[in-house]
């Protein structure tokens, strides 16, 4: 690559993935170069982010060759030739992918998760896989095998989690466009953190086929994006029916670009008072409030009379189903099969030491959760009475939705705390999730987008849509950047900086 | 096995539930793509990601399995509830691939129903619990070196097979109605064809519950769960062994523990394999991999409109339409195939046959060739007994054999000559006797030298016969018969000799 080639790949690479397309279809550049472009910066960051488990140069620049061919011979889709990141959560054919854990450090799929499929059929470009809270258990990537991933706004906070690893990536402009997982707030607040644009579908959205799972009936595959627009652009991509998983909806994909640009004129709002907690830092309070302004000033009608009283107890039903679901769904990892393996004297003592030595602390507290709240005589009183709440929270949502297009709340009750903050203190890391869990326990589409600044570093607003609303999402958030001047706003690591 | 069993003071009643594991007869596995036919297969070579229980796969229904299932339920008067739901059975072992098994916890797929029995305590009905629906695991097998190490290989084409599981109520009294019950249940499934049923090849495996109670008392005794029976026989003898065991412990004073034993075959005796405190916690909770199923009642009414004639229905009919006796239409209907082939026969046999005692006659005729000979022919190589499908003889050869025999083309005893020629060949009856010239001998000068010939080389037997021994006529009948390798009628040649000796 010549140097003003160079150059012109960089610049590129700080736009967005609808604008790259645009550059690649007008000849500005190749995805050879884009590909080029940002693994060199990728590799810049690496030191001090720590973004990314595993990176894929040589597979990437095979991609990219392939996106260059058809995106010569005229027949690419929009996504061809756009650097994305994976989180290492999701299968990759023939790429290691370790779910962050001691576990699975070695283990290579020999499938791809329905999600890659779709992106390689797109043409996408890979560019590695994103590091994570060990099985997406955390909400600071503080918990991987792997180190923690550093944000790019202040080197000494977390990036949120568990996504972390895909939201700081986004952020310092190391690729466009990645992929998350939110289980329980795992893209929403990540993306908060980071100061993005990250979006959990409505469940059965998108296909589960191939995303190692942690509590199967709570997460969604999502989009982290720097706009709007390409949020809605990756999220095309991957949406849909698939046979393969048959918790996805049979509902057809809308044209989400279609929303776009129309404005936040004759939107109802609702802000439902249970999402403004009693610990909530006063500048997130702030920002989410002006924020509140710009949407009423733009012509959406403002509800503040809204209440979902249920809500306030999405926390501790999180807290029983997805320990419950993970407590079955990591009962495969017994080191016989494949992955981390423990020798010993006999095969259950082979089982024990296998999963004592593979597992993480965050992952053991939760798997003992789960397998107390399914025994025998704590059923009844765990895990049936949370479905139960379960079923008020979304009949709570669901009547919300009846009389407004959007709920608006702060993604994160606090911005981005410091590395080691929290990690010691179980509960005080769950509770940040309070704002984003009540999406998981309903499966209403929720979106986070950033809204300002409170001590320097990002805040994240929260738009929760009705069932299989994203459009209405996409809509809300766009004209919302438009307004808010998203673009300006670049984190201090970003491009080829350094700390 | 009696119903009841004594101890110095007491009269106890035997209670027995049956758990039976039956593998579906599918294309596919339960949850994957992969084939079911797996026996025989070389081992882990019906493997796919979801099967082997990799990270992030899910499982995706069987569309036919649970029809197969819902079908089972309807031919065992069972209920189809309109909604039913998979859950997850937790428990790890190395054959459980995922570490839990999906399987129904309390919405099965079929409720209530049952089985009439007779048995030993007389025409009784056995009520089902319910089915449902579940996978199989992968298959263990255990190895020793020669210098003794022992170590375990896993071969996972069972694993995702689908199973189902039909579970009995408590109402079995006695190890011989568990067997009439189970072969019963072999019997229906293999009629409506969703399963091979077989009990040596796994595809049917039982578990019992066994205890006693107090005759009067209305509360159930200790149960002790009873596994590793291979074959009806081996099913009886736990029971019964079972039996014993517990009547000796309450004889004795003692408590029955509730466990689970394993029978060993080679002893016949069973042995503790798991107490009440090693139990399985199995923290059954909904899959959430799987939506709930609905099943219309429609779609039922669909599946019951398949339903082919069950055994019972079968035999009685048969009874009815065919004048048969019960003994003999019991027999007709023990397999589908074999109901089928009678029925074929019995139709061709009376093509243009106006005369009702002649279509009488033709018809018992087809049912003793088939119950009789034919059966023999079937069990006879190779141990087994070979289906109908196996075989090259077809109803419409034992159709064409009884014509022969009715016309007096052939005499009784070339007919079984033939119908091994068809068995052994696939050739007609009528191209056999053509061929070989084995059509009835009514030249009465041909029979008459015959029997001037066994007259002269048999001094003994006439002189005999000329005695005062009349029976020694059966004698020289038999050798005039042999002469002419059995193309004769046994009177005709009985009169010949007559004529010779007496005259």
């Amino acid at each position: 690559m010549n140097g003003v080639a160079d150059f012109r790949a960089r610049e590129l690479l700080d736009l967005t993935a609808h604008e790259q397309a645009a550059a690649l279809r007008a000849g500005e550049v190749t995805a050879r170069g884009l590909a080029e472009a940002s693994i060199a910066r990728v590799r810049a960051q690496e030191p001090v982010l720590n973004a990314y488990i595993t990176l894929m140069d040589d597979e990437a620049l095979a991609m990219a060759d392939a996106a260059d061919e058809r995106l010569r011979a005229g027949n690419a889709a929009p996504l061809a030739g756009i650097p994305i990141g994976v989180k290492d959560l999701l299968s990759t054919r023939g790429v290691k992918t370790t779910a962050a854990s001691n576990m699975l450090r070695d283990f290579t799929p020999i499938v791809d998760c329905t999600v890659v499929t779709k992106l390689r059929e797109a043409g996408a470009v890979f560019i590695g896989k994103t590091n994570l809270d060990e099985f997406a258990m955390g909400s600071s990537t503080e918990h991987s095998k792997f180190g923690v991933t550093h944000n790019p706004w202040d080197l000494d906070r977390v990036p949120g989690g568990s996504s972390g690893g895909s939201a700081a990536t986004v952020a310092a402009g190391g690729v466009p466009l990645s992929l998350g997982t939110d289980t329980g707030g795992s893209i929403r607040q990540p993306a908060a953190c980071c100061g993005i644009v990250g979006l959990k579908p409505t469940y059965g959205r998108v296909s589960r086929f191939g995303v190692i799972a942690f509590a199967s009936s709570l997460e969604q595959v999502g989009p982290f994006a720097r706009d709007a627009e390409d949020a809605a652009l990756l999220l095309s991509a991957i949406a849909g029916l698939d046979p393969l998983d048959s918790t996805t909806a049979p509902v057809p994909v809308p044209d989400y670009a279609a929303m776009l640009g129309r404005g936040l004129d004759g939107l109802r709002v609702g802000v439902p008072r249970e999402f403004f907690v009693d610990g909530m830092e006063p500048g997130v309070r702030e920002a989410v409030e002006r924020a509140i302004d710009v949407f009423a000033a733009n012509g959406a009608i403002i509800d503040r009379d809204v209440s979902l009283p249920s809500v306030a107890a999405a926390l501790p039903v999180y807290y029983i189903i997805a320990p419950s679901e993970a407590s079955a769904n990591l009962a495969r990892y017994d080191g016989v099969k494949y992955g981390y393996h423990a020798d010993a004297d006999t095969m259950w003592e082979e089982m024990e030491l296998t999963r004592g030595q593979g597992f993480g602390d965050e992952v053991k507290r939760r798997i003992m959760l789960g397998t107390y709240a399914l025994s025998t005589g704590y059923y009844d009183a765990y895990y049936l009475k949370a479905q139960k709440v379960r079923t008020v929270i979304r009949r709570e949502f669901a009547a919300a939705f009846a009389s407004h297009d959007l709920l608006l709340t702060p993604t994160a009750p606090t911005v981005a705390f410091r590395l080691g903050e929290k990690v010691g203190d179980p509960v005080a890391m769950y509770l940040n999730d309070l704002c984003t869990i009540p999406a998981n326990i309903s499966g209403n589409p929720a979106v986070s987008i950033p809204c300002g600044f409170s001590e320097g570093m990002p805040v994240g607003l929260q738009l929760v849509g009705g069932m299989f609303e994203e459009g209405t999402l996409f809509r809300a958030a766009d004209a919302y950047g438009a307004v808010a001047g998203w673009k300006a706003q670049r984190p201090p690591i970003y491009g080829e900086r350094g700390r | 096995m009696e119903r009841m069993t004594t101890t110095a003071t007491t009269k106890y009643e035997v209670v027995v539930g049956l758990e039976v594991h039956v593998q579906i007869k599918t294309q596919s596995k339960m949850f994957c793509g992969c084939s079911s036919a797996y026996f025989d297969a070389e081992p882990n070579s019906h493997v796919c990601p979801v099967c082997m229980g990799m990270p992030g796969m899910l499982p995706v229904i069987n569309r036919r399995a649970v029809e197969a299932t819902v079908l089972t339920g309807l031919a065992l008067g069972c209920t189809i509830p309109p909604r039913s739901k998979f859950d997850r059975k937790n428990y790890p072992y190395p054959d459980l691939m995922k570490g839990y098994q999906i399987s129904q916890y309390d919405q099965p797929l079929c409720l209530g129903g049952g089985l009439q029995v007779e048995a030993d305590l007389g025409a009784r009905f056995i009520r089902l619990e319910r089915i449902h629906l579940e996978e199989d695991t992968a298959r263990l097998l255990h190895r020793e070196e020669a210098h003794g190490e022992g170590y375990s290989l896993l071969d996972v084409n069972r694993s995702g097979v689908p199973l189902m599981e039909i579970v009995s109520q408590p109402d079995i009294r006695s190890a011989a109605e568990a067997g009439v019950y189970l072969r019963m249940l072999r019997q229906t499934l293999r009629y409506i064809e969703v399963s091979d049923a077989d009990m040596e090849k796994g595809s049917f495996r039982c578990d019992a519950n066994v205890s006693l109670r107090p005759v009067g008392q209305e509360e159930y005794g200790t149960k002790v769960e009873v596994k590793n029976m291979n074959s009806f026989r081996a099913v009886q003898r736990a029971i019964e062994t079972e039996i014993d065991r517990q009547t000796a412990i309450l004889h004795a004073g003692g408590r029955i523990e509730q466990e689970t034993r394993g029978y060993i075959d080679a002893t016949g005796e069973t042995a503790s394999q798991r107490s009440k405190e090693q139990a399985h916690d199995y923290r059954y909770f909904p899959e959430p991999d799987l939506p709930p199923i609905a099943i219309a009642a429609e779609h039922v009414e669909a599946l019951r409109a398949t339903l082919p004639e069950l055994p019972d229905a079968r035999r009685a009919r048969l009874e009815a339409q065919y004048s048969l006796a019960f003994a003999d239409a019991h027999l007709l209907t023990e397999t589908r195939t074999e109901a089928e082939a009678f029925e074929e026969a019995a139709v061709l046999v009376n093509v243009g046959i106006t005369d009702a005692a002649a279509q009488q006659a033709r018809t018992r005729a087809v049912a003793h060739w088939v119950i009789g000979d034919v059966a023999r022919l079937r069990r006879a190589e190779g141990g087994g007994e070979r289906d109908w499908s196996e075989i090259a003889l077809t109803p419409s050869h034992i159709a064409e054999l009884v014509t022969l025999t009715e016309s007096g083309t052939i005499t009784g005893t070339t007919a079984k000559e033939v119908l091994d020629i068809v068995f052994a060949t696939g050739q007609s009856p009528v191209a056999i006797v053509a061929e070989r010239g084995l059509g009835q001998v009514r030249d009465d000068a041909e029979i008459d030298r015959v029997a001037s010939e066994v007259i002269a080389a048999n001094p003994k037997a006439v002189s005999d016969y000329q005695g005062g021994k009349p029976s020694a006529i059966q004698f020289l009948v038999g050798q005039v018969m042999r002469q002419l390798r059995g193309r004769a009628d046994a009177n005709t040649a009985a009169e010949a000799l007559r004529r010779h000796l007496d005259g």
